[in-house]
């Protein structure tokens, strides 16, 4: 599977879509990606690249597009 | 007649009680402000205040206090459906409220907040009735928890002295006014001269921790959930020097948390101090003293200062012995008068004469520290939402589906004979306002019923602890 693969697939997971639009999933801006979804969609993420992420990082990480340009400073590349 | 720390600001006159912002509120000030905030409204009404954690919200809900108003403190996101079906039932003069909460006419207004007056008929308050406050409005259940004068001003008291308190402390606000533990963290800050810091920022959000650091906050109190956030967000590993000590309540955090922040805050130097207690006990009932924080992980501690419990065994005798389990009684002055269910409930006197049933199974040390096994009946915590199972199965029954629910920590297994799995958990979803994550349907061809047709329960429970 590839990085990218792996990423949505994060998405998936953690708030239970199907083919969403990823470029526009954002925090609080869909009903599952509250606080709570958060920490899924962290907890998704590190388990798939098996990294862990800094408290920055955590709280930086406000969209899909956001959270590419992190996982960069973890060596994950798309 | 006894004194009220509401009526008592003057003493403190020039310090800091609100911080919002840049923006800072005296005692002085917020005295004058609590008193012209309610100066339209009648001595003993009802008001519903709708909550949100800044200056207008305290100075009104102080205001009321003062003038023996008595508020219904509601949350700003209530579900429009339970919150019309509540108007409806409670009958409420006014409403005092956010300026973009509802489109009324408004009657006044102080700053970000207005003041709606309905044509409501006067009502019969019990003289000693403060404050209602719900237990578990997630469900859309209009039962409020009616607390007295005695109970807030009491429970307060006996924070300040267990937590010690000090006018130099500053509390960030990370829980909201409607919920008992929030509101809490304001009364026995204001008690103290001690300043709030209000914010309706997370922990999740860059300007929460800036503005944290900004206003050298020395405390906040979060739940179980948002321990599980401030674990993952590597809370223990952050730099704060003008933090204090941190409190937790809310439910159970679980013997691994609860050992984590409180060996993490120890290498600190800081105290990491669990709580017990309930809206129908005001808001506290018991603590863990921080010297214990490590050695009693797990435990609920002991009754807090004026309080104490006893266990009772089935047949309503009193366990004396170590390690017996029981239901947990608690006796003291911060036991609330009672329930309400209809508008007429707010007449009736003290129904409980201070002492609380809490519905917990529980079990004390050798040391006499007391230990949460399990719940008498069936509620669940989800992410800090106290929800009753059977509140969940008449909403769903309502909604035409025969459901019978069981979980544990914000976890709820929704087990059904519909097929339909991804709707049940969007309609529960949104009549709760809790995170989907927290609901697992499971289709079953038939809920298992004992001989005389009561679902069992604990055969459910034990399909989802496999």
């Amino acid at each position: 599977m590839s990085n990218l693969e792996k990423y949505n697939k994060a998405f998936c997971e953690a708030f239970e879509l199907t083919n969403p639009d990823f470029a526009s999933l954002n925090y609080m801006g869909i009903e599952q990606w509250d606080s709570v979804g958060h920490m899924s969609l962290v907890a998704a993420i590190e388990d798939a690249f098996d990294i862990m992420m800094d408290t920055d990082d955590i709280i930086d990480f406000s969209s899909y597009e956001k959270g590419k340009e992190i996982l960069a400073k973890y060596d994950v590349e798309f | 007649m006894e004194k009220f720390f509401w009526d008592s600001f003057s003493q403190f006159s020039d310090r800091i009680a609100l911080q919002e912002g840049q923006r800072e509120v005296t005692y002085a000030e917020l005295g004058i402000m609590a008193d012209e905030f309610v100066s339209n409204i009648d001595t003993r009404s009802l008001v519903f205040c709708i909550c949100r954690n800044c200056v207008e919200a305290v100075a009104g809900y102080v205001g009321m206090l003062r003038k023996r108003i008595v508020p219904v403190m509601l949350s700003e996101s209530i579900d429009s459906e339970l919150y019309n079906n509540l108007l409806k039932i409670y009958r409420p003069q006014y409403v005092l409220c956010p300026k973009e909460f509802c489109p009324d006419v408004e009657e006044s207004q102080i700053g970000a907040y207005k003041l709606v007056r309905n044509s409501f008929e006067a009502i019969d308050l019990y003289s000693e009735l403060a404050l209602m406050l719900t237990t578990s409005g997630s469900t859309g259940s209009p039962k409020f928890v009616r607390q007295s004068y005695k109970n807030i001003q009491k429970n307060t008291e006996s924070i300040v002295s267990y937590l010690g308190i000090r006018d130099d402390d500053r509390a960030i606000t990370t829980l909201p006014l409607n919920y008992t533990y929030g509101l809490s963290i304001v009364q026995s800050h204001l008690m103290a001269g001690a300043r709030l810091v209000l914010t309706e920022l997370t922990f999740f959000d860059r300007g929460f921790w800036n503005y944290f650091k900004e206003t050298g906050a020395t405390t906040f109190g979060a739940v179980p959930y948002t321990y599980q956030m401030l674990d993952k967000l590597r809370f223990l590993r952050m730099d704060i020097p003008s933090l204090r000590y941190i409190t937790q309540a809310g439910g159970r955090l679980g013997e691994e948390l609860h050992l984590k922040f409180a060996e993490g805050m120890r290498q600190k130097g800081k105290d990491f101090i669990v709580m017990y207690g309930a809206t129908e006990a005001t808001a506290r009932m018991s603590y863990v003293p921080g010297d214990y924080s490590v050695s009693k992980a797990g435990s609920i501690g002991v009754a807090i200062p004026g309080g104490r419990f006893e266990l009772v065994d089935v047949d309503g005798g009193t366990i004396t012995e170590p390690e017996v389990v029981g239901e947990l009684i608690y006796y003291g002055d911060n036991v609330t008068l009672g329930y309400a269910e209809i508008r007429e409930d707010l007449s009736r006197a003290d129904e409980r004469n201070g002492r609380l049933e809490t519905g917990d199974m529980a079990k004390m040390d050798q040391d006499g520290f007391y230990y949460v096994v399990g719940r008498k009946k069936r509620f669940l915590k989800l992410f800090g939402n106290r929800v009753n199972l059977v509140e969940v199965e008449d909403l769903f029954s309502k909604a035409g589906y025969d459901t019978a629910c069981v979980g544990r920590d914000d976890h709820m297994a929704i087990f059904t004979t519909s097929n339909k799995n991804s709707e049940m958990v969007d309609f529960i979803s949104a009549k709760t306002g809790i995170n989907r994550t927290a609901f697992t349907v499971f289709y079953v061809s038939e809920i298992p019923h004992n001989e005389s047709g009561k679902v069992l329960y604990s055969e459910l429970q034990k399909l989802i602890e496999v």
